[in-house]
């Protein structure tokens, strides 16, 4: 569950203020908006990456609002991957549960359980260079979810992508989130994305967040007007 | 190939982030940047320009010939046999290592700061930081030796004599080449994706865990270059040595001290050698640096 109460953020010359949102446990939720409308921000709030002026944030039922971000036990996938580009696809993988002090064997078995999972396990030893988009973003995904974390937060994760590689990573998403039952915050700005995956769809428009029916009305006009 | 059916992106593809860093992180490589074909009208505005720069390399490649055939071997010789000239061509390497040590150690949380963290006044620091740079060397020195007659600056000289020792060395080196190597780490620090650090701090990281275990490592490509600048500057520096250390033969005397002293009297042959060993040690050092960096040498 993601429930942002009353949440203020400012930043230089650019405020969302008094954003009320709730995303129940286990759902795949998609917020949709123009680029610079504040998408990000909230999605670095909830990840305890940017700081709020007021309000709580909470996660799963803890209040996690002056939480560190990696006490909150959300993962981030950004946009690009942000691979660690001296770090091979295994160390990446296996990244989360180091940090954790768990032992060799443990990581590694993760590190592969997770390589195979997702269609990489030939990639294992491969630094991200040259890796292609999807491959990048696969490894991002299982980086992310190395700690089995309650939310998985999706920056645009598809938007560099070409099409082709597109349509097979919607899918991916989608058997990630029903083998995991992790709640998913995606953000886009591709309605194609946000139909197909979205069970809880968020819109932001003008500083107001429409849900429900009425997003899911706005999602089809803006397709009819498209 | 992969399962979603996904290859490895084509060459004519967009570069991705990493390879634009890698790009910019080969700044300065021949071939590095983005080259465009050449088309036959172009070549008389490109001739043009060749020409320009021609005047600057031909000029280059000007001293360092006349140095080669000015040199007289016997002279250079006697720059390893002679224990005055040997003194200074060891302290030269000596306090050169010393100070490219001491401005990595220093430029590198220096220039994270400034890249990565907003403080008050960071402008101002910004701004003193170029003051090395821009200052004349001779300044620089005299500014140090100031600040060791004030109260603070004579109570450390108590414990370690600056003026007129070789510490002073260092530490007139230091001042100079620091500056160019935190301006190489933040660079450096620069190109690198800050979202990778946030991704860490997200997985459990501190700050100091992502800072050592995914920015560090990512980082060391910018101190091959920051420590070369900091190496060649020290080499060369001798104004603020001159001031602050000063010119004591088999003391406080380094290579560029040594051609000073030899021109002084005329001696113009043991000048050209000592240069010619500087020229010589400058360019093994930059071929290591630039091994240690890419795995090859251009």
């Amino acid at each position: 569950m993601i429930h942002f109460d009353n949440i203020t953020i400012r930043l230089d010359g650019f405020a969302l203020e008094n954003i009320n949102l709730h995303i129940p446990t286990g759902a795949y939720a998609v917020l949709m908006g123009r680029t610079g409308c504040g998408k990000t921000t909230i999605l670095e709030a909830a990840c305890g990456l940017r700081p709020i002026e007021s309000g709580r944030i909470h996660l799963m039922g803890r209040d996690v609002t002056d939480m560190p971000p990696g006490r909150r036990n959300v993962g981030l996938v950004p946009q690009d991957g942000a691979l660690f580009t001296t770090m091979t696809v295994e160390q990446q993988l296996g990244f989360a549960l180091r940090v954790r002090h768990r032992p060799k064997g443990e990581i590694a078995a993760r590190a592969r359980e997770l390589a195979e999972w997702l269609g990489i396990g030939h990639l294992l030893h491969r630094r991200p260079h040259g890796l292609s988009g999807g491959e990048r973003q696969r490894v991002a995904i299982g980086r992310a979810l190395a700690a089995h974390p309650d939310i998985l937060c999706l920056d645009e994760p598809l938007s560099a992508l070409d099409e082709e590689t597109h349509g097979g990573m919607l899918d991916l998403l989608r058997h990630v989130h029903e083998d995991t039952g992790v709640t998913v915050l995606h953000i886009t700005h591709n309605r194609r994305e946000a139909r197909a995956l979205a069970q809880s769809l968020i819109i932001m428009r003008g500083g107001r967040f429409l849900e429900g029916e009425t997003a899911r009305g706005q999602l089809a006009r803006e397709e009819d007007d498209a | 190939m992969g399962p979603d059916g996904s290859r490895p992106e084509p060459p004519d593809n967009p570069p991705s982030s990493e390879d634009t860093q890698r790009n910019a992180g080969a700044r300065g490589r021949p071939g590095a940047g983005h080259i465009l074909p050449v088309n036959r009208a172009d070549i008389p505005f490109l001739a043009a320009l060749g020409v320009v720069a021609s005047v600057y390399i031909v000029l280059i490649a000007g001293i360092v010939l006349a140095k080669v055939f000015y040199v007289q071997l016997p002279l250079v010789g006697e720059v390893f046999t002679n224990p005055g000239y040997r003194y200074a061509v060891v302290l030269s390497l000596v306090s050169c290592s010393i100070t490219t040590i001491l401005s990595v150690w220093i430029a590198v949380p220096t220039a994270y700061l400034m890249t990565r963290v907003e403080f008050p006044g960071k402008r101002i620091v910004d701004a003193m930081l170029d003051i090395p740079i821009v200052l004349p060397p001779l300044v620089i020195g005299l500014g140090l030796l100031m600040l060791f007659q004030t109260p603070p600056g004579a109570f450390v000289q108590q414990y370690v004599t600056f003026t007129y020792a070789i510490p002073g060395v260092i530490l007139a080196q230091f001042m100079v080449a620091c500056a160019f190597a935190v301006r190489t780490m933040m660079a450096a620090f620069a190109e690198i994706n800050p979202r990778q650090e946030q991704v860490a701090v997200t997985l459990g990281c501190t700050r100091a865990q992502a800072f050592w275990m995914v920015v560090l490592p990512e980082a060391r490509r910018g101190m091959i270059p920051a420590a070369t600048i900091a190496w060649a500057r020290a080499m060369g520096e001798f104004g603020p040595v001159l001031v602050f250390a000063g010119t004591t033969r088999m003391r406080t005397e380094v290579m560029p001290t040594t051609i000073f002293l030899e021109l002084q009297v005329g001696n113009l042959g043991m000048a050209a050698a000592v240069a010619a060993v500087m020229l010589a040690l400058s360019l093994i050092v930059l071929i290591l640096m630039r091994l240690a960096g890419h795995g090859r040498m251009f």
